[in-house]
């Protein structure tokens, strides 16, 4: 049985409001819960195999050029040392989400300094890290560019647009702001380093790998070897952490499998922490030149939005900086640019949120800087320029909710009541800021499999991955709510390639996709239960292991009469991802303190209020806006990948000298999810709520920060010596 | 090089390259992959094992420095049907996304409240030598050599404070 359904009309339904088990949108615990904590889940380097070889990368030390030699036979004489690969097949970089191809490879040709180019393979890992670290590289050295230049800067077909005349608003303006903002480069800094175990068994390929998107990942590795992607299998039972960073194959993996074929043995290949950040996915830096007109009212008469972006020669990505820039408000006159300059440095790619993480982050920056220009309050110059269409492209919203979480925020926080900006205490400066928060909703094609047991259990099977997301509580609950049936009798198999595909975890799509096959294979199987009993699936009562229909309850292993149900159910994009505008909306508020003589700021609370349609799970829905917040804790005051100015090295390529929050850094932060229903969205009427939580967070902090002191940071993070001179001029007038 | 180590109250007899970290024997010569590697020098905190009484970056130490040690890992704490109270706060608070860094987390928090318990002042504490008042501000910057880019944080000092006040879970 299987059960297809296109999302070309929207699901006013709610059939999950109908349903009576009572455990979705609960705050179940994640039934992966027990193996996490005793350190039983497997990860990609714990599914270790007997007779397994280590495998450690070596890494180009320059920015570009040619390497002309390696010397692999004196490494290969080291003791243990079993070989040194390198080749065509290498991957430069990894693998952008949804890329379904190789990316660019060889190692012949350097890119970026840091650029895996060979292998060393050898019994213990000491042995392969000793030899990787002996290996001598020759390369023939060519000019590299490795800062990004506006000037020679591409200029897209995409993501630009105007509307109206920008110029003319803001000449006419009663309020404006013109700046320019710039974030820096980031790194998703997953806890786990990108890894892989490779064996062959003949021409069949088994990988253990840590992946967010298995569909995908299959055809790039396929394809990275020159096999036949049905020759290819990935486990990820379990991703520690992915943040974007492990969307598409990346060089460990086909490095593995390379070493794997050659030696005839399964190899395991780890990236070090270093090599994580300089080999996999950073988010671009970004200048991002702002512009607001507002008439004497404080409403939008203009926006303009426009960015500098960079990545490496020949990848299609680039930070879509101004996603949400067309819809979050109002102004007739709109100009939307985006330009990418090619550099020498680490892959761009995906990290949290590509996009609003920190597109909206400026914006919401700039929106201050209004508000202040115009002596609005902050919470209402937001509520006054909430467009009734999105006016990027004169289309209803298919539901708006920012207005419910700007006012819940405000009230949750005590706005009205917040302390006195620049308060001070002793050598502290208190400032309270908000933000609004805002990401665009989607949905990818994705396959579940349920099987009902005739006594009384059911599997749900995906290739769909659980990166720390909740999935295997959602999944588990969305069953079990549609099924009738304990969660304790739901089993969820998730992260192998064999099993149904799925769209995979990224962009916030991951629940809606996956959780919507899995409503469309338990209602399919509910029709066959409804048909056995003799009525309507809508009349259907499924509680608690029983069938209820008509007045009379039989339980389920009856009906079934000892044969399984099984049906496969698939959701895919339609005319609603068109149609309409679909987003989630939220409100972050903050309370800082800044200490007057060092510049330290201090995070003293942060509310965040957010509507992401349906919540399936209260508790894992909360954890991901709390890892958001966080994000957005440590986009505002500490993240920052440093770029050495001569060759583009990553400089604190490391977690001492990246630093992200700490659990010190992050007070009790408080999370409200608002209630909402999308029927544009999916059958299930919720939408993602996984990046939502970072998008315009680290702007409520800034916000704060000019409350408390004055000093607007336009530049991120706010680190000590952006505020040290403005302190120092507060003094002299103190 | 030959190197006996008690691991959760069980005798191993390791022969390892000397190079070998505490965590690499773990997880490479002794089967016990509970214990994660983040960084492999002593930044993320993933790694902690519970050295002698004491919490340690096993990455950070030679496993042939540690001859005759007593040694507990997350393996040793509990089970997936016989859970320690940490571990069952930590379910019960969500006290961790991914659960990469969790093993670790764990270990440290367990140590941690010995350490408390010991009367050992931290960076937050008023008072050197007076009992240790167990603040959300004392478990957040005795955790803080544990990293979670999942952010966990909230609920990690919320299962820890839990389990610290007798809480069941």
């Amino acid at each position: 049985m299987t059960a297809f359904h296109k999302m070309d009309e929207p699901d006013h339904r709610n059939r999950l409001d109908a349903m009576v088990q009572g455990v979705l949108g609960t705050g179940m615990d994640r039934p992966d819960g027990p193996e996490k904590v005793t350190g039983s889940a497997t990860y990609a380097h714990d599914g270790q195999v007997a007779g397994m070889l280590h495998g450690v990368m070596v890494r180009a030390t320059i920015a570009k050029g040619r390497l002309e030699h390696i010397d692999a036979q004196a490494v290969e004489a080291l003791p243990g040392v079993r070989a040194v690969l390198h080749g065509d097949r290498f991957l430069r970089n990894p693998a952008q989400g949804t890329a379904n191809e190789a990316p660019v490879q060889g190692s012949r040709d350097i890119a970026y300094l840091g650029q895996p180019v060979a292998l060393v393979v050898a019994d213990r890992f000491e042995q392969a890290r000793h030899g990787a670290q002996s290996v001598t590289l020759r390369y023939s050295e060519e000019s590299a560019s490795v800062a990004p230049d506006a000037e020679t800067a591409e200029v897209p077909d995409k993501k630009q647009s105007s509307a109206g005349d920008l110029a003319a608003a803001m000449d006419r303006a009663a309020f404006c702001v013109d700046a320019v903002y710039t974030t820096p480069g980031h790194n998703s800094a997953a806890m786990e380093p990108h890894a892989a175990i490779a064996a062959w068994e003949g021409d069949l390929l088994t990988v253990r790998a840590s992946c967010q998107m298995l569909k995908y990942n299959v055809n790039e590795l396929a394809d990275a070897l020159g096999v036949d992607p049905e020759h290819v299998r990935i486990l990820s039972p379990f991703v520690g952490g992915g943040f974007g960073s492990k969307l598409g194959i990346s060089p460990e993996t086909v490095a593995a499998a390379l070493a794997a074929r050659a030696l005839g043995q399964p190899v395991a290949v780890a990236l070090s922490r270093q090599q994580v950040f300089e080999a996999t996915m950073r988010r671009s830096e970004t200048r991002q030149h702002i512009r607001l007109a507002a008439d004497a009212e404080g409403r939008l008469t203009g926006i303009g939005h426009e960015a500098l972006v960079s990545n490496l020669e020949g990848e299609d990505f680039s930070e879509p900086v101004t996603q949400a820039t067309p819809f979050l408000y109002r102004g007739e006159n709109r100009l939307i640019g985006h330009r990418i300059s090619r550099v020498n440095r680490t892959c761009a790619g995906s990290v949290r949120a590509p996009g609003e993480a920190v597109g909206v982050t400026a914006l919401e920056i700039a929106m201050d800087e209004l508000a202040t220009a115009a002596g609005i309050d902050p919470v209402d110059l937001r509520r006054r320029n909430i467009p009734e269409r999105d006016p990027g492209e004169d289309r209803p919203f298919s539901s708006h909710m920012l207005r419910a979480a700007l006012d819940d925020g405000a009230a949750a926080f005590g706005w009205e009541n917040r302390p006195q900006g620049g308060a001070r205490q002793g050598d502290w400066l208190a400032g309270c800021g908000m933000s609004s928060a805002s990401r665009v909703n989607m949905i990818g094609k994705s396959s579940a499999r349920v099987t009902l047991h005739p006594d009384g259990t059911a599997l749900v099977e995906t290739d769909m991955t659980d990166i720390g997301t909740g999935t295997y509580a959602i999944l588990n609950q969305i069953a079990a709510e549609m099924l009738g049936l304990p969660p304790a009798r739901v089993k969820v198999r998730l992260g192998d390639s064999d099993l149904p595909k799925s769209a995979g975890s990224g962009g916030s799509w991951g629940a809606s996709s996956a959780g919507s096959s899995v409503f469309l294979a338990c209602e399919r199987i509910r029709q066959d239960i409804a048909e056995r009993c003799g009525c309507d699936e809508g009349t259907l009562t499924l509680k608690d292991g029983m069938a209820i229909a008509d007045n009379r309850a039989r339980p389920l292993a009856q009906v079934l009469a000892g044969a399984p149900l099984q049906a496969e159910g698939e959701i895919d994009k339609g005319k609603t991802s068109e149609a309409v505008r679909q987003a989630t909306f939220g409100a972050f508020f903050a309370e800082v303190a800044v200490n007057a003589v060092t510049g330290e700021t201090r995070l003293r609370r942060m509310h965040g209020s957010f509507a992401a349609g349906r919540i399936l799970n209260a508790k894992t829905a909360r954890s991901q806006c709390l890892g958001g917040m966080t994000f957005g804790i440590g986009m505002a005051l500490t993240e920052e990948l440093i770029h050495d100015p001569r060759d583009g090295h990553i400089v604190n390529h490391d977690l001492a000298e990246y630093h992200l929050p700490v659990n010190a850094d992050v007070p009790q932060l408080s999370v409200n999810l608002l209630e909402e229903r999308d029927p544009w969205a999916n059958p299930m009427q919720a939408k993602g709520i996984g990046e939502l939580g970072i998008c315009g967070a680290g702007a409520c902090i800034v916000n704060a920060i000019h409350d408390a002191t004055g000093i607007r940071v336009r530049h991120l993070p706010a680190t000590l010596d952006k505020l040290l001179e403005g302190l120092d001029r507060l003094d002299d007038l103190g | 090089m030959q190197t006996k180590l008690t691991i959760n109250g069980k005798s191993h007899n390791l022969n390892a390259d000397t190079r070998t970290t505490l965590l690499d024997a773990l997880r490479n010569h002794l089967g016990m992959t509970g214990t994660k590697k983040g960084c492999d020098h002593g930044q993320c905190g993933a790694c902690t094992v519970i050295v002698n009484g004491r919490r340690i970056n096993s990455c950070l130490t030679l496993a042939c420095m540690h001859d005759g040690n007593e040694v507990t890992t997350i393996e040793g704490l509990g089970t997936v049907d016989d859970l320690s109270p940490l571990q069952r706060a930590f379910v019960a608070h969500d006290g961790f996304q991914c659960g990469y860094c969790t093993p670790g987390q764990i270990c440290s928090a367990t140590a941690m409240l010995e350490e408390i318990k010991a009367g050992w002042p931290s960076h937050v504490s008023a008072d050197l030598n007076a009992e240790i008042a167990l603040s959300d501000a004392e478990i957040a910057e005795r955790m803080s050599g544990n990293l979670c880019r999942c952010a966990a944080y909230p609920n990690i000092v919320e299962a820890i404070r839990t389990v610290a006040q007798g809480g069941r879970t």
